[in-house]
């Protein structure tokens, strides 16, 4: 396992968090390429297990961020990958936020937020794909992932029940 | 120039005025009860316990922090403390959203790269993992409902998961791809 330069660190995730449209998960496939497929520094299986832990923790789920930042060079790593996912989103946020309140109904406005749409929603089910085939081995897994996808369409359970039900299937070796 | 205790009962054109400790210690508060879902606990904040979002301002405010990159809510502290606050109100909600939950995974991590190599942790992390990416999956179809009924709103859809999920396409060269012809397509459709 090779020591990332943390200056080349920032900078990937500096360019993944600008194309973080509709949320940190719709990142994760191209994390993990970076991460696991490309440089090594984490095995497929931790990449998954680091997601679960952010999971359950308390705040964004975008924690997982800085978390991978953190196995992978320590605190520098964590501070480096926390300000890359910062940074984009606060500097777009405050221009986007001046500019639609100038101009609420402005067409191009418009044309961005329905053309991306679409997009959005594809990255957000590739990102759930990408998970399920990083976690899952076994028709088990694959199971539990379905599960959770019919309870959360038809229930409304609250998704820390069904987190707290995934790990005991773990637990149980149903997975 | 208002006096501070004045501007307290006096609102501004912005709504009124908050100190930037106040927004700290909201979005501490909102990001340290977020478990599984954050949008649910910063409505209950703004709007009903604090009260400085109506409702539509709140819709609409998520919206658009959900289409800025980044997190939803990350960018919503941004605009809510810069809203409030200025620049140091946009710093103190943000440090207060993302400060303890950064501590709280740092020391996850530590924990984890001591026990992780248990089977017991092994075997319940994959468990979550396998429900956590069901959460997504079922994200995924609940916005797609929004979609509209035409071909080329889904075929842009099914291009960027089939591009990134299953071909595992850079991200970056499948959007930059995509994201023009789609913003093009939602142009043309509206002129």
């Amino acid at each position: 396992m090779d020591r990332p330069a943390l200056g080349a660190l920032f900078l990937h995730f500096l360019v993944l968090a600008f194309l973080a449209i509709g949320g940190a998960p719709t990142i994760l496939p191209g994390l993990h390429r970076y991460v696991v497929e490309t440089h090594q520094w984490l095995t497929s299986p931790q990449f998954a297990d680091v997601y679960a832990l952010a999971q359950v923790a308390p705040g964004p789920n975008a924690m997982y961020i800085p978390l991978i930042g953190w196995l992978v060079a320590g605190w520098a790593g964590a501070a480096v990958a926390l300000l890359a996912l910062l940074g984009p989103a606060a500097t777009l946020t405050i221009l986007v936020g001046r500019l639609t309140a100038r101009h609420p109904h402005a067409p191009l406005g418009r044309a961005i937020r329905r053309g991306l749409t679409p997009l959005t929603i594809g990255l957000m089910l590739a990102s759930g794909w990408v998970l399920a085939r990083t976690v899952n081995h076994a028709g088990g897994g694959y199971l539990l992932t379905l599960g959770t996808v019919v309870l959360v369409l038809r229930t409304r359970w609250h998704p820390l029940w069904l987190i707290a039900a995934g790990a005991l299937a773990g637990l149980a070796g149903l997975v | 120039m208002a006096l501070p205790w004045l501007s307290r009962t006096a609102p501004t054109a912005h709504g009124p005025h908050v100190s930037a400790l106040t927004l700290f210690l909201t979005f501490s508060r909102i990001t340290l009860s977020g478990f599984g879902g954050m949008p649910f606990w910063t409505r209950r904040a703004l709007v009903e316990r604090q009260r400085w979002l109506t409702e539509r301002e709140f819709v609409e405010l998520m919206a658009l922090g959900q289409l800025l990159p980044g997190p939803g809510t990350l960018n919503l502290a941004v605009m809510v403390g810069q809203r409030f606050a200025g620049w140091v109100g946009a710093m103190a909600a943000v440090v207060g959203l993302l400060g303890w939950p950064a501590l709280l995974v740092c020391a996850l991590g530590m924990l984890y790269q001591r026990y992780g190599a248990l089977p017991v942790i092994h075997h319940a992390l994959v468990g979550m993992s396998a429900v956590g990416a069901g959460l997504l999956l079922a994200s995924g179809v609940r916005m797609a409902r929004v979609l509209p009924r035409q071909w080329r709103p889904w075929l842009l859809a099914g291009l960027a998961f089939a591009g990134v999920g299953l071909l595992r396409w850079p991200l970056i060269g499948v959007m930059g791809a995509l994201a023009p012809f789609a913003i093009a397509a939602a142009w043309k459709e509206t002129h």
